[in-house]
């Protein structure tokens, strides 16, 4: 192997170099040591999530504009939401963040056994929010909540309702979307943690894949109070 | 040859813990009516509850500067978008002409 000079990157890099012919069987070859691999799949996922980030800035800055035209429809529309499920819904994102970041720990000490058990338990996390999520939906379609020629709550609701509902579908539900995106996303990791795959020194994919999994539970993080709690101190319907 | 920077279960639990405790809060506190604070309080535990997930779940905190300064580009340029956009919105009335 000849040695072609490069810059190096990462403070990691340096000081390793010289266990660099020491190849490991993960190491991709245009990579120059595990740990500048590992730091490059963390940074090629940050920068894809900056870009889910302004994919979901435009939609939260859609829902500023129309808040500032319809403050009132906001607030009586945001009435309409279950704060309960929601509630827990944000409960049982942040018990998957944990047991998510608990998988990715189980990696790296080389545990199989509790990434087995923390991915599972992160998709049953996962599934359990698209079910109350479900019959969230389905309580609006029962109310005339969804937006379209058959909207018409009782009581009647102010105008600009029907842009909050919009906002509301639109922004859950592809939040939902991401939501299934990441439990596809763990079922690959849990078939490469069956197979052992990840230890100590290789845990690239079962973090990066984590990193995507805590975006969406931060999405939801800034949902809930926008969406859900406007109209809480006005008292709550249900 | 292990890289990992391994994080005590007990920070994780106790993050976890927090976290649990903001969304609590958060609801305890929408409850009340602060006028035109109300919203402020709110963004303020979810930004909070934000930063406790990218800090310590997500270990940005063992990352090197430059994903971490790709961290904070993300939320800079969505502060550049808010404003501009905003900036663009919320001036319209004063021209006071037809078709703003």
């Amino acid at each position: 192997m000849h040695e072609i000079p490069r810059p190096l990157t990462g403070k990691d890099v340096i000081g390793h170099a010289d266990h660099a012919h020491e190849h490991h069987p993960r190491l991709q070859h245009h990579f120059f040591s595990m740990e500048q691999q590992l730091e490059a799949s963390i940074l090629g996922m940050w920068v894809f999530l900056v870009t889910e980030v302004m994919f979901f800035g435009g939609l939260f800055l859609a829902y500023i504009v129309y808040r500032t035209m319809y403050p009132l429809a906001w607030e009586k529309s945001s009435q309409e939401l279950n704060v309960i499920l929601g509630g827990v819904n944000t409960a049982v994102l942040i018990c998957s963040s944990l047991t998510m970041a608990l998988a990715v720990r189980s990696a790296q000490v080389g545990s199989r056994r509790g990434q087995i058990i923390n991915l599972i338990l992160t998709m049953t996390f996962g599934s359990t929010f698209l079910v109350i999520k479900f019959f969230e939906y389905a309580a609006k379609f029962e109310h005339h909540l969804v937006p379209g020629p058959h909207f018409g709550p009782t009581p009647a609701l102010p105008f600009g309702s029907q842009i909050f509902f919009s906002l509301y579908f639109i922004m859950t539900g592809i939040h939902a979307l991401h939501m299934v995106v990441g439990l596809g996303l763990m079922s690959v990791m849990l078939t490469m943690a069956w197979k052992g795959r990840f230890g100590p020194d290789y845990y690239g994919p079962i973090e990066v894949s984590g990193l995507y999994w805590h975006f969406v539970d931060i999405v939801w993080i800034f949902l809930f109070p926008l969406l859900y709690l406007l109209g809480f101190h006005l008292g709550a319907i249900g | 040859m292990s890289t990992a920077h391994v994080t005590p279960v007990r920070l994780y639990v106790t993050v976890f813990a927090t976290l649990l405790v903001f969304t609590f809060s958060t609801v305890v506190v929408a409850s009340y009516d602060f006028g035109f604070m109300n919203t402020a309080v709110a963004l303020g535990i979810a930004c909070a509850k934000a930063s406790l997930v990218i800090w310590f779940f997500m270990g940005v905190r063992f990352n090197t500067s430059l994903t971490k300064v790709a961290v904070a580009s993300g939320f800079v340029w969505l502060m550049i978008m808010f404003g501009i956009g905003m900036s663009d919105y919320l001036t319209r009335p004063w021209l006071g002409v037809p078709g703003r």
